[in-house]
């Protein structure tokens, strides 16, 4: 500490901001090692004390799974694109269960963490973000059951489309952030986002192809329905992974940019409001 | 020598009920309603002659500026107490510097990292052991994991909970959580410490703790802002200091120099308090308090008083009208909130029959407190006048705070601090039995 302290430490400039803020992304990247440190502490925290652990991120997809098989599979029948339906319907649980766990805990990030933020300074765009990422560790987890689903009902890998992956992956997390940025924020001083989290995850359920196939959506639809960004994510993720389906167009260019324009948009509006966190939290 | 800390005539506008209450947060129809009102609230402004933006709008009244065209300046190195009543902008300034919350106005330079002592446990999380939060709270507090792991084991052994420090913290007692908060805190080592001892929480232990370490850093050279209420304790640790009020800087120079600045000015809350008229709110009539004061035995106002002496309060007020059934009295907390007693003036069935009815006219309630009853530490003083099952004319929670000094108290012959908030001299019998 004293070697720096020789060096002289470099000064801080605290002024009034206005307007748009600046991002200072700067910022982000000094504190990189908290967003670590907060995920590892979510993941650590999140099933202590429950009788079956971790264990939890896999039975929740999979008795989804198992009342979805029944009810679209067995019941309604719906079009599958020729994949058992088990396989069809936990596939796309798994980015929805990702974006819905991320944008849950990201949009209450900043309130849960009232006492942080009226106490300390950091940035507090590493809330929101780490809480998003957080989710990921569960995702890996369920992912794991996804491959022993495949081998029981003896589907395969279409290895050709499996690098989108990771792609249709990060759409998923960009699209959660941008939302969660814009939630967290306005939770901070409208608490109405709290009473209307549960409301918006379940019509935004139903205007994503989870339970039914995206080709049911007839084509002058199409366009529309594309303003969805998790409809290209969980439709690409069917695709990259079983080569099942239509596979992306140009619709899904409509869900990239849509969820880019909410990531940027949310990141201003978040700097904007961050001001006065500490003074309205 | 460097510039430390540069604040140029920073100010911090607080809304009002944003400021008072601040637990309280807007629903969003609050919202819609204020915008449908808006407009026609700026139609009857432009009716009535005046422009939007142009004289006393709605807006100034509804604000206050907790902070108010504050400037100095602070070498590095240097020690500057900062004092005032609650109120005067002490903590709003500490936030600022520490970078909580944004000022309003005006510019700060601060050179290099800001620490406080007030953040002291931030982020711990009751599931995670003793060593997981001693990183996970590092890391909020700005420390690298490389700089926590070389201190670690300096901190294990500060906190002196090395044994269980495997343990969940929800575990730990709450003296135990205490100390690892505060020795993670303490081993920060930024360039400039922020303590303030006005939210400082904990025993007269703990508290001296705290102190200790603000001198250790002072002593090493580094930039300490020190808040606090305890005068004596501001005369030693700092040469400087400035006085707020109500906002804006009254005073900067020599701490002697404030501090009888401070007391002279009827403000301190050292010893004495005297309520202002703007203080007292319309309800307590027909009920005006005056003053409390704190004597030693030679009737001397005292901010340190001796425990092994007793010591004399005295409240003084007015009654404006004839009250009757009327109880006046006081109660003791330590700074941690715990009560140690409740007494009031007419406690006694003779004094009630005698005092239960009073007529206008000026009065002094007192009382003594015996000699040898407090173990060390500071305590806080609160007064509460009320007819029972009637009314309640004026209560202040914290009128006035004062300090034990337990020299000569029994037990100090073995320094190990005592546990609990009274040390009273106990008759002790020791007798062989067998």
């Amino acid at each position: 500490m004293s070697e720096i302290a020789r060096q002289g430490p470099s000064a801080v400039y605290i002024k009034p901001t206005s307007g748009l803020a600046a991002l200072n992304l700067g910022d982000l990247w000094a504190y990189r090692e908290l967003v670590w440190f907060m995920v590892w502490r979510d993941v650590k925290v999140r099933y202590k004390q429950t009788l079956l652990g971790m264990l939890w991120a896999v039975i929740q997809p999979v008795l989804t799974m198992v009342v979805f098989n029944f009810l679209f599979g067995k019941v309604a029948k719906v079009p599958t694109d020729g994949v058992p339906y088990p396989i069809f319907a936990y596939t796309a649980l798994l980015p929805w269960g990702l974006f819905v766990t991320a944008l849950n805990q990201g949009s209450r990030s900043l309130v849960a963490h009232n006492n942080m933020i009226t106490k300390i300074y950091f940035p507090r765009l590493i809330l929101p973000l780490s809480s998003v990422l957080a989710g990921l560790v569960d995702f890996a987890i369920a992912l794991i059951v996804l491959a022993g689903l495949m081998a029981y009902y003896r589907v395969h890998v279409s290895l050709v489309t499996l690098w989108t992956l990771p792609l249709f992956l990060l759409l998923g997390i960009i699209t959660a952030l941008g939302v969660a940025l814009w939630l967290s924020a306005f939770n901070v001083r409208y608490r109405d986002v709290n009473h209307a989290l549960p409301f918006i995850t379940q019509i935004w359920f139903f205007l994503t192809p989870v339970a039914y196939a995206a080709t049911v959506v007839s084509e002058k639809w199409r366009l529309v329905y594309s303003l969805n960004p998790m409809a290209g994510v969980v439709n690409g993720f069917r695709w990259g992974l079983l080569g099942a389906g239509s596979g992306p167009d140009a619709a899904l260019w409509v869900s990239v940019t849509i969820s880019l324009v909410v990531l940027v948009t949310g990141l201003f509006y978040f700097r904007s409001m961050e001001r006065t966190f500490a003074d309205t939290i | 020598m460097a510039t430390a800390i540069e604040v140029e005539h920073l100010g911090k506008r607080y809304r009002i009920g944003v400021a008072q209450t601040r637990f309280r947060y807007a629903m969003l129809r609050d919202s819609f309603s204020a915008a449908l009102q808006a407009p026609v609230r700026r139609l009857r402004s432009i009716v009535a002659g005046r422009g939007p933006g142009n004289g006393p709008s709605v807006e100034a009244s509804e604000y206050i500026w907790a902070l108010d065209d504050v400037s100095f300046e602070l070498q590095e190195g240097r020690v500057l107490g900062i004092i005032g009543r609650n109120g005067a902008g002490k903590s709003t300034l500490l936030k600022i510097l520490s970078r909580v919350t944004e000022p309003t106005r005006g510019s700060v330079m601060v050179r290099g990292r800001v620490g406080s002592l007030l953040e002291v446990g931030t982020g711990f999380h009751p599931e995670l052991t003793g060593r997981e939060n001693i990183f996970m709270n590092g890391a909020i507090l700005g420390m690298k994991r490389a700089e926590i792991a070389a201190k670690f084991d300096e901190i294990v052994d500060f906190s002196e909970v090395s044994q269980f420090i495997d343990t969940p913290v929800k575990r730990y007692s709450s003296g135990m959580y205490l100390r690892l908060a505060f020795a993670v805190a303490a081993h920060l080592e930024p360039e400039i410490l922020v303590v303030d001892e006005v939210l400082a929480v904990g025993d007269a232990e703990f508290q001296r703790k705290c102190l200790g370490k603000m001198g250790d850093v002072a002593q090493q050279g580094r930039t300490v802002l020190f808040v606090s209420h305890n005068m004596s304790a501001i005369l030693r640790l700092t040469q400087e200091a400035i006085m707020l009020n109500k906002g804006r800087m009254a005073r900067r120079g020599p701490t002697q120099e404030v501090v009888d600045y401070y007391l002279s000015s009827g403000q301190a809350q050292a010893g004495e308090r005297i309520w202002q008229d703007a203080e007292i709110s319309p309800g307590s009539a027909p009920f005006t308090p005056l003053s409390l004061r704190l004597k030693d035995r030679r009737g001397k106002v005292v901010d340190t008083v001796r425990s092994t002496e007793p010591i004399h309060l005295e409240f003084a007020y007015r009654l404006d009208a004839p009250v009757s059934g009327l109880r006046v009295g006081f109660y003791l907390s330590t700074m941690r909130g715990d009560y140690v007693l409740t007494s009031f003036d007419t406690d006694e069935p003779v004094m009630f029959e005698q005092h239960a009815a009073r007529s206008a006219g000026n009065y002094v309630s007192r009382c003594e407190i015996p000699a040898d009853l407090f173990n060390d530490g500071r305590y806080s003083v609160g007064v509460n006048a009320s007819s029972f099952g009637v009314r309640r004319y004026f209560q202040d929670e914290s009128a006035l705070a004062f300090t034990v000094d337990i020299s000569g108290a029994p037990g100090t012959q073995w320094p190990e601090p005592r546990q609990g908030p009274v040390r009273p001299r106990l008759q002790w019998q020791i007798e062989k039995v067998g």
